[in-house]
């Protein structure tokens, strides 16, 4: 027994030796080889001078997470100035895409369902109401669907360069912000043009919903970033949820209908206004389209009574999922490398 | 004497995973193959270094140099054990580092400093600079994917060296540029050794070794097995267990034969 373990050992030490001996043997030929590979060039005289590094011994790699990022604004607009050449390049109408897309949904939406289904009836000014939630779902699914892709995309930086990584997800965002600023110029318009007029409580509804969607954006988008890596299936599956996320929202419909579910389905309801989009798109509609329906009697049954309390329950929530996203990147950041 | 980088215990493992798909991966469980290997590229490595100090780093393809760098530029975080370094780091760690194909060297220079710490103002400060010295000329506004792996190389250096850094790393990329080129690169790196910069030098040519730096360390298999003044480093490469003299070995192949008897 004791003897056929000494020698296992033996052996194991002598393939160890033999290992040893061929790296040697491989050493030596690789030095000869390259002997020549880079040039000599002898130090020029004078004494050395001593640097004086005026900063702490410190961890290296990046860990201030999105707040570095923040600290690094002249990169993030390169990033995300990269990204948007990238989109467009070889393409003719160029930016044009990003209107073109949004406003053949929007007409396709407006026809088939107010239009055909007629859902506008009792909605007045609809397709403002339409449009408003459709701005700021695009801004959500553009952002988190880029930014479900970013660190994939980005691979050759990730790999040998170091930047907070959380920088793709973020830039995603901006790009995202790129294309939807001009929609919420157009939306102002349109409202300014309808009659809006101003109200305290619609704008602290509309700082609520733009919370709600810039942390819950950001959370998705850092998450799904990171699971990307390991897993390619998560861009079909965020691709396959962006094909009916239009249609978990009241925009198409109004909130009436879903308030009316819930009184015979009261945890399918709970589920759909669980989710932080369709609480956005409802304090969103509160501050563009509300205003400028003239018969605020008609307002009453679209929005649930407890939309703020509601929102800000949701934001609560949100803050946090963005924190754990972030903690959930971090942990999987480490293991970015060997993945892409 | 001030510490430029402490690498205390340091070990990064890499998992390789054999299977990717789900059908692969239940055909690999059904016949009982592993679904993943982890080894360790860099394996409980230790050594700390001054400030000016110039070190060379060296050891077979594959022993975890370049993943040593990238460790201590911060690219990857160890898996056990910690990495301390002093001020900015810059370096060219693999070749086009972070080149973007379809950008314009332009674009690039600008990209590539920017990540590697230099402001705006630091960046058009030095812009001429960095274009003379990379020689690239008339391609300054062609997409990189145009350049040849020279150019590649000639930009990606000059970017590097311009960061003003107090750590620089400079891995095996400048191999591939011309000789002139290589010759320029190694009198910048000297100026800045000079000046106090700490220094990493991955190369397997000796005499290069030998003139830019004060000490080496040789990785093997991811190992820290030398570590100690360039003459005996350089020995230990080549003469290291070199056939019949090194008596342990020797030794071991007795114990061998007397274990069979
Ligand atoms: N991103 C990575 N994923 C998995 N394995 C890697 C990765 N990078 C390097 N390795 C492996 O780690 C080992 C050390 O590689 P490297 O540090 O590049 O060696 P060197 O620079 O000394 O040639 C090699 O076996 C290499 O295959
Ligand atoms: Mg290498």
């Amino acid at each position: 027994m004791r003897a056929a373990d000494r020698a296992a050992r033996n052996q194991q030490q002598v393939d160890e030796a033999t290992r040893r001996k061929n790296a040697a043997k491989q050493a030596r030929d690789l030095l000869e080889r390259k002997s020549d590979s880079m040039p000599v060039v002898a130090s020029p005289d004078g004494p050395r001078q001593i640097r004086v590094v005026d900063a702490e011994l410190v961890d290296p790699s990046p860990t201030g997470g999105v707040v570095e990022v923040f600290q690094q604004r002249y990169l993030l607009r390169l990033i995300v100035g990269r990204q948007l050449a990238q989109q467009y390049a070889a393409s003719v109408l160029g930016l044009l895409w990003s209107y073109i897309q949004p406003a053949l949904r929007f007409g396709v939406y407006f026809f088939v369902f107010g239009v055909i289904l007629k859902t506008h009836q009792g909605v007045p000014n609809f397709a403002l109401r339409l449009f408003t939630a459709m701005v700021f779902v695009h801004y959500f699914t553009e952002t988190w669907n880029g930014g479900t892709r970013s660190i994939w995309q980005n691979s050759s930086l990730v790999l040998k360069m170091r930047v907070p990584r959380e920088i793709f997800p973020v830039a995603a965002m901006f790009v995202s912000v790129y294309h939807t600023g001009p929609q919420v110029l157009l939306l102002l318009v349109i409202c300014a043009i309808v009659g809006w007029h101003f109200s305290l409580a619609a704008v602290g509804a509309g700082l609520l919903g733009l919370a709600i969607l810039v942390t819950f954006s950001m959370a998705m988008a850092l998450f799904f970033s990171a699971l990307n890596v390991l897993y390619r299936d998560f861009q079909n599956i965020v691709q396959t949820i962006m094909q009916f996320i239009h249609f978990l929202v009241p925009m198409m419909y109004s909130y009436s209908v879903v308030n009316d579910l819930g009184k015979s389905h009261p945890i399918l309801y709970q589920v759909y206004m669980a989710d932080p989009l369709a609480e956005a798109v409802l304090l969103m509609q509160k501050v563009f389209w509300a205003p400028t329906v003239s018969d605020q009697s008609l307002l009453k049954p679209m929005f649930p009574s407890n939309l703020i309390s509601r929102g800000l329950i949701t934001l609560g929530v949100c803050v946090v999922l963005l924190y754990l996203s972030q903690k959930f990147f971090s942990r999987l950041e480490s293991k970015f490398p060997e993945n892409l | 004497m001030v510490e430029s980088l402490v690498v205390d215990h340091v070990t990064k493992d890499f998992t390789l995973h054999y299977h990717r798909t789900l059908k692969q991966i239940a055909v690999a469980t059904a016949r009982g193959l592993p679904l993943k290997e982890q080894f360790q590229a860099v394996n409980d490595v230790s050594f700390t270094v001054e400030q000016g100090e110039s070190v060379g780093l060296m050891g077979l393809n594959g022993s975890g140099k370049s993943t040593l760098l990238k460790l201590i530029n911060g690219v990857m975080t160890p898996d056990h054990g910690t990495v301390r370094t002093r001020g900015r780091i810059a370096g060219l760690i693999a070749t086009g580092a972070g080149f973007q194909p379809q950008m314009t060297g332009r674009d690039n220079l600008f990209l590539n400093g920017a990540i590697l710490g230099m402001t705006e103002t630091e960046l058009k400060n030095k812009f001429d600079a960095i274009v003379d010295f990379a020689d690239i000329g008339k391609f300054l506004d062609t997409p990189v994917s145009h350049y040849s792996s020279g150019m590649f190389a000639r930009l990606g250096f000059s970017i590097a060296i311009h960061v003003d850094a107090d750590i620089f790393l400079a891995d095996e990329v400048l191999a591939v540029g011309d000789r002139p080129f290589k010759k320029k690169c190694l009198a910048k790196m000297q100026e800045i050794r000079q000046q106090g910069t700490t220094i990493f030098y991955v190369s397997h040519a000796a005499a290069s070794v030998r003139a830019m730096c004060d000490r080496v360390l040789v990785l093997e298999a991811g190992r820290l097995n030398f570590d100690g003044p360039v003459d005996d480093g350089i020995r230990y490469l080549q003469y290291d267990d070199e056939d019949g003299d090194d008596p342990a070995f020797e030794g071991l192949m007795d114990a061998e034969l007397g274990a069979d008897i």
